[in-house]
């Protein structure tokens, strides 16, 4: 039965159909859809609708596609997908690489945003922790940050094991008296600060900007020794003379990239890719509008169009 | 219960063996270091496989290289995707976006989908046609409830790929089901590739699926249909063995060929028990909404997904109450067409519209939705202005628990923690890999034979060798608690409804939610009320695998003869006595059925609950999974699936012998 309301639907359609002319838009290069990756996250949703408007400002055709943050470099090196928007230093560097190696896939540029990850902590716990942001403070109130589970060791809830990080290494190596707790996913993580915060009890845990959470809820980030490459490879560096890892985890550009045949199939829209940027705070206030304020994505990214107008036609021509 | 048995000299195997691996286990470390022979608790890096090195490298022949000549076996996976995209894309039209002409900015709609109203009305008619006007209050109940909460366009992309979904997987299912009719040893053969299809985890696969048939919807139609068939195939076999005798007689005295044979008679005659797979693959299909949206799928499971990502709990709920809803609606109508008696065939000399009435006036419906939509933008739509949304209910609701209740629920959770998850679990993770491997084979044998018994330490010896041991322990552990609690929880449950007419009716509802309510929606609540961790992975899986233990358990008791029941009670049993000596062993075999199926549920809801961060087989596949990693995703979900299939046959051999020693077999 339901293929009968498909197929009648099918044939309605047909039946009403009007011969359809479609005239080209705009010069552009080629009318086949460029395809643009979306993750699941609000942010670089965004992101990628914005950009997504703007090439079809330009003329171009669009279509958005769901596909996961890593394994869409199987399909940017088969030019399946043609563009992510979206590639943090932080975790989808070796995936990047990777690919780029090929020569299937280009690196685009920065994106404009820096990615920051990094033990934070809400607000509320300056009062019961007085000498946060600083490190140093951490040990003296492990105590404050204890669970029944790691008592009497602090408890440092840490991003998917994805994620990389260093957490264990840089909690051996500070000798922070933390155990470090792993999450499964984001929403995991989020989930839990949450509900402390709802409690105003202790949590201390990774977060990363740009995101939601930094504008939500109050807090820091805590203050490590500053990163410096050396810190990762040489154990001689920093406060811990025999370890690597006794510092601040790297911030880094989040990269744009691309499918190689896009600059042959599509030389301008390579051009507008080039020149797309954004920047933390632009981005800090479109992910509010949208998650906080309940916007839909569409209406936060074509008021930003409106407010843009000027860069964006720059950009394009 | 009888405790003698318990130190027969037949329980002295099990208490023996017990002894020996929880002595092994509580002294495998200081064992390693008396000894310093680490490989007594790590298997040694040496003499692990290469598999998931093989199994990638394969993957990457099989896209770049592999090739049939005229084409490579990609283009050949592409083409199957392009015919499916096909009558997905028409459905999607039909149901979700309209049809439209051209791409991107340049697009003209030239029809519009069908209007909220005609779909109502089509599923109304279907659940008319099905049973009676009541199914087609339900039916329509339930999709009004898709319009009034704002859930209706995900919920007709969700509609869509179901609607495309199920009729590839029943009948491919149809198809090897009648293959494994007609020839034995495509049976044979097919066995181990079904227990495989329904153990291993869906996360396991979607990476190669992703790479051949490219990115989107249709790569999403493809791991679910590969979830949702194996059901189809199995009752299809069944379903055509089963037909009488008497009729396939009568199909060859009326001169049927072997196609007559098939079609005419068999399938036909098999046509009430096919619809329970087909209940089955439509259920399934549903329950694979969430995953399916992870690759592209859109509709209600993205809904879900990026609810809870923003920690819109509120919202969470609504869309995975509007997956529930439909399930129950497609449920009861797939259900009652398996249970419908055939329409008597009206006069010829009617008109079409007299004699398909009910075709006519859905045509009838839709054209007019169609013509009036185009002046009333809210026949066409449904107004915004009017739905409705709890989501500040919920969001208030949550806050009010986790504020009053955390300390409690934190302490409850020490207890559990500190006597039981935390002793099991170290019993477990401390099993030497060696002595596992040799323990799992003489249970195996034990129970099943000698056979079964290789099979076993084969399987065991398989995940130590691919460096898994410590996480299978994990995953045995976790899954071994969830199942006792979820065991002690369902069973009592599925007694009092099994009993009790009442109670069966609200049990059911209860467990039918559960079941269709996608797991995601309750898994965040769960972390922010119990932290990450074992325990509110625990809590995850016991809510999804109690549905099984409370289903057999009512099964197995409306199952016996009242003849039994009255023979108790003339002598003379008392009503504790009569449940205990009568009526539990009667019901045993069931029981075990469902202490097998709530196994099977808890392993494939292990995979999930790595989203909230366990360290088991589930996190393994899930990591390969966001590396994209062929080779390490199906060695870690061929694990699991080795563990599923040891307990199955396990916990089968076991139903059979009770089953022999009460005479039922």
């Amino acid at each position: 039965m339901k293929f009968t309301s498909a197929i009648s639907a099918a044939a309605l359609a047909a039946a009403f159909a009007v011969p359809a002319f479609s005239p080209a838009f705009a010069e552009v290069e080629s009318q086949d859809p460029i395809r643009l990756t979306t993750h699941d996250w609000t942010g670089q949703i965004v992101n990628t609708t914005i950009l997504g408007e703007i090439l079809k400002k330009a003329g171009y055709n669009v279509e958005l596609v769901q596909a996961d943050y890593i394994a869409q470099f199987a399909g940017l090196k088969t030019g399946d997908l043609h563009i992510a928007t979206e590639i943090w230093e932080t975790t989808g560097r070796e995936a990047m690489d990777e690919a780029t190696a090929t020569g299937d896939v280009v690196n685009m540029g920065e994106g404009g945003m820096q990615a920051i990850e990094e033990w934070w902590y809400p607000t509320y716990m300056e009062e019961r922790c007085p000498g946060l942001p600083n490190w140093e403070a951490l040990n003296d109130c492990a105590a404050e940050f204890a669970t029944s589970e790691t008592a009497p060791m602090g408890r440092y809830l840490g991003g998917p094991v994805t994620w990389g990080g260093f957490d264990e290494e840089r909690v051996e190596a500070l000798g922070l008296d933390f155990e470090v707790v792993h999450a499964g996913t984001d929403a995991a993580l989020f989930a839990e600060l949450e509900s402390a915060y709802q409690r105003q009890a202790p949590i201390l845990l990774w977060i990363y900007s740009p995101h939601w959470s930094t504008v939500k809820y109050d807090g820091s980030f805590v203050e490590f020794p500053p990163h410096t490459p050396e810190c990762y490879d040489d154990p001689s560096w920093g406060v811990n003379p025999d370890a690597a890892y006794d510092c601040a985890k790297p911030t880094g550009p989040i990269w744009k990239v691309a499918w190689a045949g896009v600059e042959e199939k599509w030389p301008g829209a390579a051009e507008i890719l080039r020149n797309y940027t954004l920047t933390n705070d632009e981005m800090g206030a479109l992910v509010v509008a949208v998650d906080i304020e309940d916007q839909s994505i569409e209406d936060v990214a074509n008021t930003w169009m409106e407010q843009n107008a000027a860069k964006v036609d720059g950009w394009i021509n | 219960m009888n405790w003698r048995r318990l130190i027969a000299p037949r329980a002295l195997f099990w208490w023996g063996l017990l002894a020996v691996t929880w002595g092994l286990s509580s002294t495998s470390f200081q064992l390693y270091k008396a000894f310093d022979a680490r490989w007594i608790i790590r298997f040694p890096k040496a003499w692990e496989l290469p598999l998931e090195t093989w199994i990638s490298d394969a993957m990457r022949w099989l896209l770049e290289d592999a090739t049939f000549g005229l084409f490579t076996f990609r283009e050949l996976t592409r083409f199957i995707s392009a015919i499916i995209e096909v009558p997905y894309d028409v459905a999607r039209a039909a149901l979700a976006d309209g049809f439209v002409q051209g791409q991107g900015s340049n697009a003209v709609e030239i029809a519009p989908s069908l209007s909220w109203i005609a779909v109502i009305v089509i599923m109304v008619v279907l659940g008319r046609v099905a049973r009676d006007w009541g199914l087609a209050l339900l039916v329509g109940v339930c999709f009004l409830y898709l319009a009034i909460f704002g859930q209706w366009g995900s919920a007709m992309v969700t509609l869509a790929s179901v609607v495309i979904a199920v009729p590839i997987g029943v009948a491919g299912g149809l198809a090897l089901g009648i293959l494994s009719f007609r020839m034995p040893w495509v049976e044979r053969a097919l066995r181990p590739v079904l227990d495989l299809m329904q153990t291993v985890p869906v996360f396991a696969y979607l990476v190669p699926i992703l790479f051949l048939f490219g990115f989107g919807p249709v790569a999403a139609l493809v791991a679910t249909v590969i979830y949702a068939m194996p059901p189809m195939v199995r009752v299809s076999t069944v379903a055509l063995q089963t037909v009488p005798p008497e009729v396939v007689e009568a199909g060859q005295m009326a001169g049927c060929t072997k196609r007559q044979m098939m079609w005419k008679v068999l399938v036909p005659s098999a046509a009430p028990t096919l619809m329970v797979g087909v209940n089955q693959v439509i259920m399934l299909t549903l329950n694979m909404v969430i995953i399916a949206s992870m690759i592209g799928a859109g509709g209600l499971g993205f809904d879900v997904l990026s609810a809870l990502r923003r920690l819109d709990i509120g919202g969470g709920i609504e869309a995975g109450l509007a997956i529930v809803v439909m399930a129950i609606a497609l449920d009861r109508v797939s259900q009652a067409f398996s249970t419908r008696l055939p329409a008597e065939v009206k006069g010829r000399d009617l008109s079409y519209v007299q004699r398909h009435p009910w075709f006519a006036t859905v045509f009838a419906v839709v054209v007019l939705t169609y013509i009036a939509g185009l002046f009333v933008p809210t026949v066409q739509d449904y107004p915004d202005a009017a739905t409705l949304t709890t989501s500040a209910f919920w969001e208030d609701a949550m806050r009010y628990v986790n504020v009053t209740f955390f300390d409690t629920f934190e302490a409850i959770k020490d207890v559990f923690l500190t006597y039981l998850l935390l002793p099991v679990k170290r019993f477990f993770t401390g099993i030497p890999w060696a002595w596992g491997i040799i323990a799992a084979g003489l249970a195996a044998a034990r129970v099943g034979g000698w056979k079964l018994g290789v099979m076993a330490a084969l399987m065991t010896a398989f995940i130590a060798a691919n460096g898994l041991w410590n996480k299978a322990m994990i995953t045995v552990y976790l899954c071994g608690v969830s199942v006792l609690i979820a065991y002690a929880i369902g069973v009592p449950l599925g007694i009092w409804a099994g009993q009790n007419a009442r109670a069966h009716r609200w049990v059911g509802a209860f467990i039918d939610t559960l079941q269709t309510l996608p797991s995601f929606v309750y898994l965040i609540p769960v972390v922010m009320l119990f932290r990450v961790g074992d325990f509110s992975a625990m809590i995850a899986v016991v809510l999804y695998a109690l549905a099984p233990a409370v289903r057999y358990a009512a099964h197995g008791m409306r199952a016996i003869e009242p003849e039994m029941i009255e023979a108790g009670l003339v002598s003379g049993c008392t009503r504790r006595q009569l449940l205990w000596r009568v009526k539990l062993p009667l019901a045993a075999p069931s029981l075990l059925l469902g202490l097998n199926q709530t196994i099977m549920l808890a392993l494939s809801m292990l995979v999930i609950t790595a989203l909230v961060g366990t360290r088991d087989l589930g996190q393994e596949v899930y990591i390969a999974l966001t590396k994209a990693n062929t080779g390490q995703g199906i060695v870690a979900g061929l694990s699991v699936a080795f563990i599923a299939i040891i307990a199955d046959r396990i916990v089968s051999a076991m139903a059979r012998h009770s089953k022999e020693s009460l005479g039922l077999a």
